[in-house]
This record gives C-alpha cells, sequence and structure tokens, in this order.
C-alpha cells in the first residue's frame, strides 16, 4: 500500500540521519518532509533585498543574541538590540530576521519607535537546521545595519511530525 | 480559547523605560509539517501583533512560521501618561484577541 511504503521509506530515512548522527555528523540536511523546502542563502538574499531595496547593508550597531548550540530547533530564545538613541530624529523603525535554512527565508519584523525608549526586543524563533541567521535594523535615517549570528541545531525543528 | 500572558509593571514613573513581556498560547503550525496519515497539516498562524498605549501604536510585528509556537515578545515602551495598553494579535483564520493592561504613571 501507499501508505505503508510511505512510512518504511520514512522509517529508512530517520535510520539514515541516526547513522549520520552517530558518525559523529549532527543532523544536517533538508526537512525529512517533502512538503518543507529549504530557503537556501540565496533565497534569503532574495527576501533581503525585497525589503531592504538597492540600501546598502553594513554590519554594526546591531546586537544579535542567540545560543551559539541549541538542543532542538523548536524554540530559540533570540534577543536583538541596537545602538540608537530612540529619539524622534533618530531611531529604529524596523527590525528584520532572516533565516537560510528554513522553509521560509522571512521569520519574524519587528516595528518600532522613539516610543519604545530602547531598541530591545526579544523573541523565541524556530530553526530547521544548522546555520547563519540575520538581523537587520532599517533606522530612522534609511541606513541599514545588520549583525549575524550562527547557531548549530542538533535536532531540526521540521522533525517534529506527529 | 487561547490566552494571552501579559507582564508589565502596573505603575511607573513618567519618563521611566518599562519593559513589557507576552506570551500567546498559539500553536503556530507552519503548514509544513504531515500527520500520522500523511496528510499535510494545514498552516495556522500569528499573523500580526500590535501594541498601542493611551491610544498610540508603540510596537508591532509581523509573524511567519518561523516564529516559535506559543510566540513571546519582549519590548520596551517610555512611560509617558496614565492609559489603558492594548494587545491586540490576529491569525491567519480571521481570530483577533485583544487583552488591555492599564499603566498608572506618578
Amino acid at each position: 500500500m501507499a501508505m505503508g511504503a510511505r512510512s518504511d521509506h520514512a522509517r529508512v530515512d530517520i535510520a539514515r540521519r541516526r547513522l549520520l548522527v552517530g558518525a559523529g555528523g549532527l543532523v544536517l540536511g533538508p526537512c525529512l518532509l517533502p512538503l518543507a523546502a529549504t530557503a537556501t542563502p540565496e533565497a534569503m538574499d532574495a527576501a533581503v533585498r525585497q525589503v531592504v531595496g538597492t540600501g546598502m547593508v553594513r554590519p554594526g550597531r546591531v546586537k544579535l543574541e542567540i545560543p551559539e548550540l541549541a538542543e532542538n530547533g523548536f524554540s530559540v530564545p533570540m534577543t536583538i538590540s541596537i545602538e540608537s538613541p530612540m529619539t524622534a530624529a533618530d531611531h529604529v523603525r524596523t527590525i528584520y530576521v532572516f533565516s537560510e535554512k528554513n522553509p521560509l527565508p522571512n521569520v519574524v519584523r519587528f516595528h518600532l519607535g522613539p516610543r519604545a525608549g530602547r531598541a530591545r526586543v526579544q523573541t523565541s524563533i524556530r530553526l530547521a537546521d544548522t546555520q547563519r541567521i540575520t538581523a537587520i535594523a532599517a533606522m530612522s535615517d534609511q541606513s541599514l545595519w545588520s549583525a549575524t549570528a550562527d547557531v548549530i541545531v542538533t535536532l531540526s525543528a521540521c522533525l517534529e511530525t506527529g | 480559547m487561547a490566552q494571552t500572558r501579559i507582564v508589565l509593571p502596573k505603575t511607573a514613573k513618567k519618563g521611566e523605560i518599562i519593559e513589557i513581556k507576552s506570551l500567546i498560547q498559539h500553536a503556530m503550525e507552519t503548514g509544513h509539517r504531515r500527520d500520522n496519515m500523511g496528510l499535510a497539516i494545514p498552516r495556522h498562524i500569528i499573523k500580526s501583533y500590535r501594541v498601542t498605549y493611551a491610544g498610540e501604536e508603540v510596537f508591532r510585528a509581523e509573524l511567519f512560521p518561523g516564529v516559535a509556537a506559543n510566540p513571546y515578545f519582549s519590548f520596551t515602551t517610555v512611560a509617558t501618561v496614565s492609559g489603558d495598553v492594548v494587545f491586540t494579535w490576529e491569525d491567519d483564520r480571521g481570530t483577533v484577541v485583544t487583552e488591555t493592561v492599564r499603566l498608572t504613571v506618578t
């Protein structure tokens, strides 16, 4: 039966994964599920371009705090803070978070302004794989600043099948 | 029904920067998973989260499936006047939830 064949296939896939882990590798590779085509660094670049246009993104002013090693990718805490006086004349407008290996390159966006007092936000995100996360801050003077962080994920968020 | 848990000080001094934290109970189903029968589980996520304070927007987030289940947000705002802090989130099935917390500024 088609159903049985599918689950056999999945079992083989899992066995292969275990073998990879046993061989000293981390759980890498694409999501187990055929539904979840993963983003690529190129897809991420395209998503970045969509929001920043032709603006130049410079590294700096953004601090991206995320664990270097996440036991699983279901809920990884992340703190983003930006050096900004957060005044009416000079403040952070938007913070964008991008993933290069999740099924979708866009993860979350925050819109803030001088009323925030401080440019610091926290949330928890999903990570489908070991990857580099990018945060880009768009300032009120149109400048764009970024930070990246590499996270090793030992259990992908895509493996949470029912 | 989904719950929203909100933490913020009841009172603050004028000009003080206060931290606001919230946790929304929501599966944030990605749409990338399959159930036991191999059928795709449809996407069901919160799309937007907005916070106003004394009638003015102070924080807004756009969510994608990459936000973990039970979305947690922490951010800050400057205490200006006594007023309502209103949290509104909307999911992709049109459910809108609003929670209001009173902040007294001294």
